[in-house]
């Protein structure tokens, strides 16, 4: 085991090396010149040099990526070209909200739909297990930021429950943090709860059927204990595997959800680096995504193992 | 920057002890200080008005740092940290005297040696500010409080280019600050403003944070524009940073934030629906739309081409399709705007009234091979978005083949800076607004410099409007000047460096308790009040 986690973190150099080049490489192939951005409509084509002159960008391709990568290897990501802060202290700054809104969002996501999926399995063909599939086909079909200004009219314009916008940190306390999160992590779970939910019940249906169910029913198990206890951790795996797939599909979400409600997230930051062409700030938060991508994977792998017995590693 | 650092302790303190699920910061920060919350037009990312034009970095400038002179409501330059000044008889020496008790961010006193290093940076960097330094022979400072400009030749523009209203505008910084290289961002925010600037608190893509600097001594004079008493009313203003305009407008109408600079139109209909919330059009002059050419490949480098283009076009089509309401757009011919001292409609009574038959007489005359003009479309913002469609079918009417080429803005920022064949990555035109008080003069508005390599995008060269700009740069008066202005705008009818397409106003939206926001070309939030309730 401890052997084939280590072949898999040694893994991931090469593949977050292959993403370090391709960023890179596509963002200098993108259209976009950060120093006539920053020079303005004023700027004659000297002024505008001197700017890409003092970021470097003049420098050969190939130097540029090499002094970034010798700052990735010292742990230095480098310096955004707006701000005058290092990369570093911009991601730290952003992550908290990134965080909180994708751990809410999952644990929001699991709480809801591992249920609703057991329940529809169990009352198949029922008017529940119609209910709870139509409302995975429109968790699938409605986007993330119409589900937002619906919530955001009923719940924070109309009963004025819920802020509109805006992101409370979790040193201000737990309940103004919580508040602030509540319509975000419910906006960005509807598509999770849909996607979950239609996978537990098509697993749990599946091994409704096997023997060792009808067993327990035999030996006289109450419903709750057949359906939790043998059938879904039985169907764990799928499971399992698409909650993994969607902490890795958050990472999406989050841009819309951050940007509809105004989270200073990790989300908006790549926005705005995006539309800025602010490239250190680019490149290390494609990096960072790709390492939490990967390390999600290595995780789902090894959580097979908890979850069946006969699969090792 | 003790009290500041204290100030966001009481604001944590606050929240601490509120601890309940309704609290926030925010809140907490408003019991214990009159906080103003505003959504500005952008976010605030970097923090060196010299260094960059951007006008969010502009009015960022107007909350920490004080100027020479400012603009008034009226449109005339008024002293501001400048108490008095003397001018020669020969009109080649110019005194100034400080007023009392200026002092910076850090409690020291402001002096003449921390002036003449700040006007030499922001002369590096602006076209304004050069064309004064190249009338400028010496400053110097003569003591503490006094300093002098001596000119090589007499100039009408020393005192308006002290006082410019826009990007960029020559904020005074100490003499550590002012030293560092025009091409290098500064790395310490300290001005002589009326609000200081939070550091700790900036939080790029959230909020950027200014508390009143309780030792600025605002003039006597009522505020007026940029000009007057800069009394700070509120104890802190937060730019509260929220990127989508409909949840911007939900937050203003939730009472979540205080104001927003300029909501997008299309929602001011549910703006004024709103008794709770007031517009306010506090730039007056507003904003003008222009065709910018690309002077140096065809068919844009035929003088007749260009004029074809101004006969061409319209500007009520391009303001319908942008602004649509016309309370907000002004259709209006001259150049140097609508309402400023340099209005003029010279040259222009005949053009941009879609003449097509003028036009295809023109393009005939001209020789026009059919050359594609690649137009620049960008997408991404909504003022803008509209205008190349517009310029697409009035051009395409009028007889030239254009190949549009849509791109977000920056993508747009980057390619017209790109000297290569249209062919090659290149363009013909482009399409973008400039804020008035950067136009209100033919030295001060960049697309009339006409100095081919040393002029901003689209490089045109016209040694004729050049000799106008030198002439209008050494006028001693106003009437001299806008004789000169004219003939830059006859020639400008003949020889287009680009075409005007209208003024337009973004107003400002606010809740019911707010009052005393100024008229000014910036947006300032000294004078502003906050009430209880609504």
């Amino acid at each position: 085991m401890i052997s084939y986690i280590l072949r898999r973190l040694a893994a991931t150099v090469p593949v977050l090396f292959t993403v370090a080049v391709m960023v890179f490489l596509m963002l200098r192939l993108t259209p976009g010149d950060p120093a006539a951005i920053i020079a303005g409509d004023n700027a004659t084509t000297q002024q505008i040099l001197d700017i890409r002159t003092k970021l470097g960008l003049e420098q050969p391709i190939v130097q540029q990526f090499f002094i970034w990568l010798g700052g990735l290897a010292r742990g230095d990501l480098g310096e955004s070209f707006f701000f005058r802060k290092t990369v570093f202290e911009l991601i730290s700054e952003r992550i908290e909200p990134t965080l909180s809104l994708a751990f809410l969002t999952i644990v929001l996501a699991v709480v809801v739909a591992i249920p609703l999926g057991v329940l529809a399995a169990y009352k198949q063909g029922t008017w529940i297990d119609r209910i709870v599939m139509g409302f995975s086909v429109i968790g699938f079909s409605v986007p993330v930021f119409v589900i937002g200004y619906l919530l955001v009219y009923i719940f924070a314009i109309k009963l004025g429950w819920f802020p509109v916008q805006g992101y409370q940190r979790i040193g201000n306390g737990v309940g103004p943090w919580f508040r602030s999160l509540v319509l975000p992590a419910f906006t960005l779970s509807v598509i999770y709860v849909a996607l979950i939910a239609r996978m537990t019940r098509t697993s749990v249906l599946e091994v409704l059927s096997e023997d060792y169910i009808r067993t327990a029913r035999a030996k006289g198990q109450t419903e709750m204990k057949v359906l939790f206890q043998h059938a879904l951790k039985n169907a764990a795996v799928p499971i399992v595997t698409v909650v993994g797939i969607g902490v890795a599909l958050l990472i999406g979400g989050v841009v819309v959800t951050e940007s509809v409600y105004s989270i200073p997230g990790l989300g908006r930051l790549t926005v705005d680096a995006v539309l800025a062409r602010d490239f250190p700030v680019i490149q290390a938060i494609i990096l960072a995504f790709s390492f939490v991508y990967v390390m999600i994977n290595l995780l789902v792998d090894l959580s097979y193992t908890i979850f069946d017995p006969r699969i090792r590693y | 920057m003790k009290s500041v650092k204290l100030s966001r302790r009481t604001v944590m303190a606050g929240a601490a002890a509120a601890g309940a699920l309704a609290s926030s910061t925010g809140a907490s920060a408003q019991g214990a200080q009159n906080v103003l919350r505003v959504v500005m037009h952008s976010d605030l990312r970097i923090i060196d008005p010299i260094w960059t034009t951007a006008y969010i970095v502009r009015n960022y400038g107007y909350m920490i740092y004080d100027t020479l002179f400012a603009l008034d409501a009226k449109g005339e330059v008024q002293p501001q940290m400048v108490d008095k000044y003397t001018v020669s008889d020969d009109k080649l020496t110019y005194t100034f005297t400080l007023r009392d008790g200026l002092m910076w961010h850090d409690n020291q006193p402001v002096t003449s040696a921390d002036i003449i290093p700040s006007i030499r940076r922001w002369a590096a960097r602006d076209p304004l500010g050069q064309t004064v330094m190249g009338f400028i022979g010496s400053m110097e400072a003569k003591d503490p409080k006094t300093f002098e400009i001596k000119l090589k030749e007499a100039t009408g523009l020393l005192i308006f280019a002290l006082g410019k209203p826009s990007s960029n505008v020559p904020f005074m910084m100490p003499k550590r600050v002012a030293e560092t290289d025009p091409n290098t961002q500064i790395t310490e925010f300290i001005g002589s403003g009326p609000f200081m600037f939070v550091r700790d608190e900036w939080k790029p893509g959230d909020r950027a944070v200014y508390v009143k600097f309780a030792g600025y001594k605002p003039r006597s004079e009522p505020a007026s524009g940029l000009a007057g008493g800069k009394v700070a009313k509120v104890d802190r203003v937060e730019w509260r940073v929220i990127t989508d305009q409909q949840q911007a407008v939900n937050a203003l109408q939730a009472g979540e934030i205080d104001l927003i600079e300029a909501p997008s139109h299309d929602l001011l209909p549910l703006l004024k629906a709103d008794r709770n919330i007031k517009l306010f059009n506090w730039n007056v002059l507003g904003n003008q739309y222009t065709m910018r050419f690309n002077h140096t490949v065809a068919p844009f480098n035929n003088p007749k081409i260009r004029q074809a283009v101004l006969y061409a076009l319209n500007q009520e089509d391009f303001l319908k399709a942008t602004i649509g309401d016309p309370e907000y757009y002004k259709v209006c011919k001259a150049m140097f705007v609508c309402g400023s001292p340099l209005e003029t409609m010279a040259g222009m009574e005949d053009k941009l009234e879609s003449n097509f038959a003028k036009a295809r007489q023109l393009l005939q005359e001209a020789g026009y091979n059919r050359e594609p003009v690649v137009l620049l479309h960008s997408t991404d913002l909504q003022v803008l978005t509209n205008l190349a469609p517009v310029a697409k079918s009035l051009l395409e009417r009028a007889g030239f083949v254009v190949d549009m080429q849509s791109m977000d803005w920056q993508t747009v920022v980057a390619r017209r800076v790109k000297r290569d064949p249209p062919t090659q990555g290149g363009w013909s035109a482009m399409l973008t607004s400039w804020v008035a008080a950067d136009i209100l003069n033919p030295v001060m508005a960049g697309f009339f410099n006409a100095s081919g390599d040393r002029a901003a995008f689209g490089w045109p060269t016209d040694p004729e409007i050049e000799t106008l700009r030198a002439r209008f740069a050494r006028a001693n008066t106003v009437a001299e000047q806008k004789q000169i202005a004219e003939a830059i705008q006859r020639r400008v009818s003949e020889a287009p460096t680009h075409v005007h397409l209208g003024q337009w106003y973004s107003p400002g939206a606010h809740r019911g308790n707010i009052s005393g926001w100024l008229e000014a070309p910036a947006p300032v939030f000294w004078n502003m009040e906050k009430g209880r309730g609504a």
